[in-house]
């Protein structure tokens, strides 16, 4: 899978001359033309993404390191690409507060994504403290 | 490649097409249907963007383990 820039530029150059085209008379089917370009910018990508995620899970492997933990850093960063890709659009669309309250959505569930590793943290550190000093 | 470059112009020739269609019908004194044709080419788009991100969104979901 090689994955070629001048394509996507080209790709990306394409449609921001037909959004602009098209603004005036239909703005909205010129951001919905930007919504499924980001899509499938992002479909190119992912491919890539993918490849590199396996080498990094089969290295983690190796490592002897808990596969939880690789995955949840996967969810992770697909909750936050998710996420920036909505806040995106709407924030294209001119909806700032609902580009917004997504980030906030996409902030807390991180959160609540890591809360098992950092309760793992904390027990370790705890048994790691001298009792009763 | 190929497939999603055709994709982009679809959607954008419908978009014309139905702004041509849009002034048409105004230049003819036909507001209401100049307001449905437009209506009618922002669904048919809508349709196949939100085709592409469902597509985006499961591959994001398989790639990255959030199944479930």
């Amino acid at each position: 899978m090689t994955i070629e820039i001048v394509q996507i530029v080209g790709f990306a150059l394409i449609a921001t001359f037909l959004i602009l085209l098209l603004q005036p008379k239909q703005p909205e089917v010129a951001l919905l033309i930007g919504l499924a370009t980001g899509a499938f910018i992002f479909l190119y990508l992912l491919a890539p993404i993918e490849s590199a995620l396996q080498l990094i899970s089969s290295l983690s492997g190796q490592a002897g390191v808990n596969s939880i933990y690789i995955q949840t850093l996967l969810k992770i960063i697909g909750v936050a690409y998710i996420a920036e890709f909505g806040a995106h659009i709407a924030r294209d669309a001119d909806q700032e507060a609902i580009a917004a309250k997504i980030e906030l959505a996409g902030k807390l569930i991180i959160i609540m994504l890591a809360i098992p590793i950092f309760q793992v943290l904390i027990e370790t550190i705890l048994t790691l403290m001298p009792r009763g000093a | 490649m190929a497939y999603d470059v055709n994709t982009i112009f679809q959607i954008a020739g419908i978009g014309i097409v139905v702004a041509m269609i849009h002034t048409v019908l105004k230049q003819m004194g036909k507001e209401d249907w100049a307001h449905w044709v437009t209506l009618i080419g922002f669904v048919v788009v809508l349709y196949m963007v939100a085709t592409i991100v469902d597509d985006l969104f499961q591959k994001i979901r398989s790639v990255f383990l959030l199944q479930g």
